[in-house]
């Protein structure tokens, strides 16, 4: 067991003839996802690898290979766009891994998405990693092994820093999920939490926040409610100056609102541990 | 990106929002000259994109022209948080009977807009929500949907306005939201906007942030940024598709990935040194990007020794480790470098990097323990 994706999911790349969309897509079927269609307007009738056939819709590609999960690497201003087909077309797990879609876009995507009951995950993320069943997204494939740590995280190579960490110790994950780093993304941190608690694999979570936003004291919240499994969080950003946009369009505090100190204190209160830098998690996670 | 308050009032006026009669003016004669043609009263303002202009002295009232045009040659001679004032707004004198707060701005927890308004205007929002929290009214708009007559109705309402000015407030907050929308605002505020003596609402100053990620869209709108605002290295930075903020500290950093370039300021500090900026590399960390991150966080003169965190995904170690080498050569550096590479391919990197004398590390605290170490010594 795992979450979200498994060896099971049939993944639909939209934007599979770019350049990104088309490098990825080598390294996903590489990895063993079962990667069944791509999609690409005016492209339709092409073969990417000599084997995943380009569609010019997401409802034709869905119609013809029962595609259950949308990966969208399409640039900013088609991305919105990308995700409205993707729900309309019938698929119920959304993965974009687009960075920089304006943030009022994505009020309104959110909310036509949860009129759908549609899960989107990200944007602005790398993505779904189930060690040795699938890869949905761009975290890379070598430095996970398969396991019972859950994970889930705002960041990109943070997260990885923490897989390959685990994995030198040889303690492997059961999914890892890139939530994304933008303000308004598609799932939070209590969703994903509300999952690994029902995965019978995942034994405890790792959960990587950083300022921004309430996220992170809307899991701890969570965390004293419903969550059995140990959590082990980092928060990164305690030295990040209030006002400034950190690389991520999340990544702010405003308003006195969002700093590490209010999270890490929100978690700590609820009896989570939290590491003091990245690499004391796995030492955590470990002696767990 | 902020907008300056001139910018935003002009924004503003092209949804039907009453803004007093003003120019923008970057001498004091211009501003005289302005002055004159407002009849000689008016309000000078200095355009900064810092807050607490009003208590630093950059908002004067001149009582004719010629105290215009010296109040203008005192404030163009300002330096407000470390900004220079280059500009001035000269705005006619209104006679104010009363002041709201009216802002739209984007709430993350509830993914909606949301505005808010107070009687209590002319002050910070943020001032009013920590100490009087039941004098503000936030009501949330259905992104979907766009903002309802009755929404802005039950503001009205709240705020006590006299029946009289409810079908101009409605008529300006439904211009404030449209102003925020159509120009892809994340903040579009009217503060104060006030009751004037012979009974008109007006829009004595105004502020947006427009979302960058948005800026593709508004062509009109991204020229109007004003980079003499932005520290020099900032813009240098954006040039090159870099993300870079500068600090205090003395140790530069150069990470690829955002949260890992935070996590790495937090453990410079964390052994006792401090970070002299957030630098995002990117994904490849190429040659290229390399040298230009490292011009850029080498023209800080208080850097005394340079960190690099880079996480090996699918861009190979060794192919990073050629990367940096080849912008060192180019850019020759005065400081030490401590450079650390993880994933794959990093020891061969690192035996590369070790052998051209850089200091290495295969931990982040052994990395950032160096990093301090070095810049002590210098």
């Amino acid at each position: 067991m795992s979450i979200l994706v498994d060896k099971n999911t049939r993944l639909l790349v939209q934007g599979i003839t770019g350049n990104e969309g088309l490098f990825h897509t080598t390294q996903m079927v590489a990895y063993g996802t079962q990667v069944v269609a791509g999609v690409t307007p005016g492209k339709g009738g092409e073969w990417v690898l000599d084997k995943i056939p380009v569609f010019d819709s997401v409802k034709m590609a869905v119609e013809a290979t029962g595609a259950n999960t949308s990966i969208i690497f399409v640039p900013a201003r088609f991305a919105p766009d990308a995700i409205f087909e993707a729900a309309d077309a019938g698929i119920p797990l959304i993965v974009c891994i687009t960075e920089g879609i304006p943030v009022q876009d994505m009020m309104r995507v959110r909310h036509y998405l949860d009129q759908k009951k549609v899960r989107l995950i990200g944007p602005n993320c790398p993505g779904l990693l189930t060690p040795g069943e699938a890869k949905v997204g761009i975290i890379p494939g070598n430095i996970a092994i398969p396991g019972n740590v859950g994970i889930v995280s705002r960041s990109g190579t943070l997260t990885y820093e923490v897989l390959y960490a685990l994995k030198l110790r040889g303690i492997g994950a059961s999914t890892c999920v890139g939530i994304g780093g933008d303000p308004i993304n598609g799932t939070s941190f209590t969703d994903v939490l509300e999952m690994f608690e029902r995965d019978p694999q995942t034994e405890k979570v790792v959960l990587i926040g950083e300022i921004g936003g309430t996220d992170e004291e809307r899991a701890a919240e969570f965390i004293a409610a419903r969550m059995t499994k140990p959590v082990v969080a980092f928060i990164a950003g305690q030295t990040a100056p209030p006002g400034k946009r950190m690389g991520h369009a999340g990544a702010i505090i405003e308003g006195g609102a969002g700093t590490a100190a209010d999270k890490i204190r929100a978690l700590q209160a609820v009896g989570v541990r939290v590491a003091r830098h990245p690499e004391e998690i796995a030492e955590i996670v470990a002696n767990l | 990106m902020k907008l300056h308050e001139y910018q935003s009032k002009q924004i503003f006026a092209r949804y039907g929002i009453p803004i007093p009669r003003g120019r923008i003016a970057e001498t004091a004669a211009a501003a005289r000259q302005i002055a004159e043609e407002l009849g000689g009263r008016a309000v000078i303002k200095a355009q900064v994109l810092v807050g607490g202009r009003g208590k630093a002295g950059g908002v004067r009232l001149a009582r004719d022209a010629q105290e215009a045009e010296q109040l203008a040659t005192q404030i163009l001679s300002m330096e407000i948080k470390g900004l220079p004032v280059r500009k001035v707004l000269v705005d006619e004198a209104a006679s104010i009977e009363q002041e709201i707060y009216l802002g739209i701005t984007n709430d993350r927890a509830a993914r909606k807009p949301v505005i808010m308004a107070s009687a209590a205007g002319g002050v910070e929002i943020e001032e009013v929500a920590r100490q009087t929290p039941e004098k503000i009214i936030k009501v949330h708009v259905d992104p979907l949907l766009g903002l309802r007559e009755y929404q802005a109705r039950d503001i009205a309402v709240f705020l006590d306005l006299p029946r009289e000015y409810w079908r101009s407030f409605i008529a300006i907050t439904q211009g404030l939201w449209r102003a925020y929308v159509e120009n892809d605002a994340t903040l579009a505020e009217i503060n104060p906007l006030v009751i004037t003596r012979d009974q008109r609402l007006l829009a004595l100053d105004g502020k947006m942030i427009i979302d960058d990620n948005a800026l593709f869209r508004h062509p009109d709108l991204a020229e109007m940024r004003d980079v003499d605002e932005d520290a020099p290295a900032e813009v240098e930075a954006r040039k090159y598709g870099l993300s870079y903020i500068k600090l205090d500290g003395s140790i530069g950093c150069m990470v690829n990935g955002a949260g890992l370039a935070m996590a790495t300021m937090d453990i410079i500090k964390y052994f006792g040194g401090e970070p002299a900026n957030f630098l995002d590399v990117g994904g490849g960390a190429s040659a290229e990007k390399v040298a230009a991150a490292l011009r850029i966080i080498l023209s800080d003169p208080n850097v005394k020794a340079v960190l690099f965190n880079i996480f090996g995904g699918i861009t190979r170690g060794d192919v990073v480790a050629r990367g940096i080498l080849t912008a060192l050569e180019e850019v020759k550096p005065r400081v030490p470098m401590v450079i650390r590479l993880v994933g794959t391919n990093a020891e061969e990197g690192r035996q590369m990097l070790a052998q051209a004398n850089m200091i290495t590390a295969e931990t982040l605290a052994e990395a950032a323990q160096k990093a301090v170490a070095a810049a002590k010594a210098m």
